[in-house]
């Protein structure tokens, strides 16, 4: 299937006083209608500035190179009013904390009719009656009444309804999910997941979701990347993820969840840290937390080895199983 | 929110009374004695005991007090020891002229403080920003007498473009507002520099807000993120500032109205203090208290219109 979202060697780069830091470091992904991509790593991983920069929200000191397609145009060429445009349109995003998302001096009904009114143009009366519709999608009960409430007067998971009700506004083909669940009770998380697969499925757009959470990588997702230090370092489909992970730092992730059933079961930590942005990265970014570094792994960044149809790790271990595919990154 | 405005107009009273004891004792205590003024130069001793008789001042402090309330209770101000004149006839002749001014002081300086704060915020640490931030300092720092002078001096005296002293039409006039540009001007330049500091930094704080960047991810145009998002956000301090204001610059125009020569309610109250003339002093400043005070209770109304978080606290 055509993807809606194809990503090439995007880099990001921020202007600090010590010099420009790269955040991003040759992403290239796709995001087909109708899936649902998930992004994980840890903190600082790029994973965040990656979403941003597909919005177009970067700060100032940030600089995107690379490309981006998504409806036949290069998102990084358009000007500031064609991405404008786009936004909440073409594309939406939900954020981590709902109870910070909401702006707390209009009630819900007015920023959830504006995206209509902006890029619908439609009357009042019209942008009501389909605010009205939304809310009931994301079942929001008393729908009517909660357009003149407040923010404030919602709960955190009525005020996460309201944000993926206000990105649905305009049908966008493509929903950024950063974190959606985080600042969530776990019974809600299960609910909010459930909505965005439940309203994906019925709209048939794709999503991509951000998340250091595995559980909800495997709840969720049809294929995953792993992000490490600002590049995409193995990237399958959800099953061969979870069942035959490449990469040892996927391997350590698998292994750093929790296992309820299975009292026994070891938790293990990835021990050491992640490079910070800027920080000089010979070899493999990862090669100092890894348990099977070699030589090689030192002084040679790993390019991307193919497993398989849409299975890429980028790790030297791969080197004799997989195949070479092209560039110096997963995707 | 009438619950709200019904609260607040009772606590008016208490404060009120507050002002006036205070007022009141601090002129009795003041020295200066407004018998011998009335008197002048000429009078006996005799001739001084009997104006401080039938002005009552011979009473016991309390008695002239409590004569003082209960007048008030009536609505009545009391008479000028000097003119004879009603106090509050007296201050209803200038008040206007006194409010005219603030308003359009305020008017100024709101203009020109939220604008320059907004524009310093939205390009900080740019040129604009440096020049409203040196200009903010300025305009704190010049006293309003030098100032009032020099625009005299430039655009009256020298340019000739604005009369250089009194309110002699209606202000909805050309020629009234013309009278009132350069007064104007002179008041509002130290709030409008208080303003925009404020302004600017109500502003850099909220928009580094999470609700902000949601406006941009709908695609709400820039101007809209600033001027309604962010500004309705950024209002509630900026307001406190502008409400402040007004209050002092409502007894503050003492000085504006000398030197633009305005027959306004600041010069009443100088001359009054002067003489003496306890009634005259008493009445205005009961009056610049009682404007400060529903100044903030609007300012308080304005706080839950904006926030809809104090209307449920």
């Amino acid at each position: 299937m055509e993807s809606i979202l194809q990503v090439d060697n995007l880099e990001v780069c921020f202007r600090t006083a010590h010099g420009e830091v790269p955040a991003v470091r040759g992403a290239s992904f796709s995001v087909r209608p109708g899936e649902v991509l998930s992004i994980v790593g840890e903190s600082g991983s790029g994973k965040s500035v990656t979403s941003l920069s597909l919005m177009g929200l970067l700060p100032e000191s940030a600089r995107a190179m690379g490309s981006v397609r998504f409806d036949d145009r290069d998102l990084l060429r358009l000007n500031g009013e064609e991405m404008r445009e786009l936004r909440g349109n073409g594309i939406s995003m939900i954020f981590q904390e709902p109870m910070t998302s909401l702006n707390p001096v209009f009630t819900v009904g007015f920023q959830l009719m504006e995206p209509l009114r902006i890029h619908r143009d439609q009357s009042k009366k019209e942008a009501y009656r389909e605010a009205v519709r939304l809310l009931e999608q994301v079942e929001i009960p008393e729908a009517k009444k909660r357009m003149e409430q407040f923010p404030h007067e919602l709960s955190g998971g009525m005020r996460q309804r309201v944000m993926i009700a206000i990105a649905l506004a305009c049908r966008p083909k493509l929903l950024i999910a950063d974190e959606p669940t985080t600042a969530l009770d776990v019974t809600i998380q299960a609910q909010i997941l459930d909505l965005i697969v439940d309203l994906k499925d019925r709209t048939g757009m794709g999503v991509i979701l951000i998340t250091h959470d595995m559980g909800v990588v495997a709840e969720t997702a049809d294929r995953v990347l792993v992000m490490y230090a600002g590049r995409v370092v193995e990237a399958a489909g959800v099953e061969t993820l979870f069942h035959e992970p490449k990469h040892p730092y996927t391997q350590g992730l698998l292994q750093s969840v929790p296992n309820v059933d299975d009292s026994l079961y070891p938790l293990n930590s990835i021990p050491g840290y992640m490079p910070k942005p800027g920080e000089i990265q010979r070899g493999c970014p990862f090669h100092p937390r890894c348990r099977e570094a070699v030589e090689k792994c030192r002084d040679h960044h790993p390019p991307s080895f193919a497993f398989g149809t849409e299975h890429v790790a980028s790790c030297w271990l791969g080197e004799e199983e997989g195949e070479a595919h092209g560039g110096s990154s997963a995707g | 929110m009438a619950a709200l405005i019904v609260r607040r107009l009772f606590q008016l009273v208490p404060l009120l009374l507050g002002v006036t004891f205070v007022v009141f004792i601090s002129l009795h205590l003041a020295p200066g004695d407004p018998a011998s003024i009335i008197g002048g130069p000429t009078a006996t001793a005799e001739d001084v005991e009997s104006i401080r008789q039938k002005l009552g001042l011979d009473d016991p402090l309390f008695t002239q007090y409590f004569r003082y309330l209960g007048d008030l209770f009536q609505g009545d101000l009391g008479y000028s020891y000097q003119s004879n004149q009603s106090v509050a006839e007296a201050i209803m002749l200038r008040f206007p002229n006194t409010f005219n001014l603030s308003v359009a002081s305020m008017i100024v300086a709101t203009l020109i403080g939220v604008g320059a704060g907004i524009l310093s915020a939205i390009r900080q640490n740019s040129a604009v920003d440096t020049l409203s931030t040196i200009g903010a300092l300025a305009g704190v720092s010049i006293p309003n007498f030098w100032l009032g002078s020099m625009l005299i001096l430039i655009f009256s005296v020298y340019w000739q473009w604005f009369p250089a002293a009194g309110f002699t039409q209606p202000p909805w006039t050309w020629a009234g507002l013309r009278e009132l540009i350069l007064p104007a001007i002179t008041l509002g330049t130290g709030s409008a520099a208080l303003i925009a500091r404020m302004t600017r930094s109500a502003v850099l704080e909220v928009i580094r807000q999470d609700y902000i960047r949601t406006a941009r991810a709908k695609g709400v145009k820039e101007k809209s993120v600033i001027l309604v998002h962010c500004m309705r956000n950024a209002m509630i301090p900026v307001i406190t500032v502008i409400g402040l204001n007004f209050g002092f610059l409502l007894g503050g125009t003492i000085i504006t109205e000398q030197v633009f020569a305005i027959n306004g309610v600041g010069r009443l109250m100088v001359q009054a203090i002067a003489a003496r003339d306890y009634p005259m002093v008493q009445g205005s400043v009961l009056l610049v208290a009682t404007l400060f005070i529903l100044v903030n209770l609007i300012v308080d109304i304005l706080y839950a219109w904006i926030d809809p978080r104090i209307r449920y606290e």
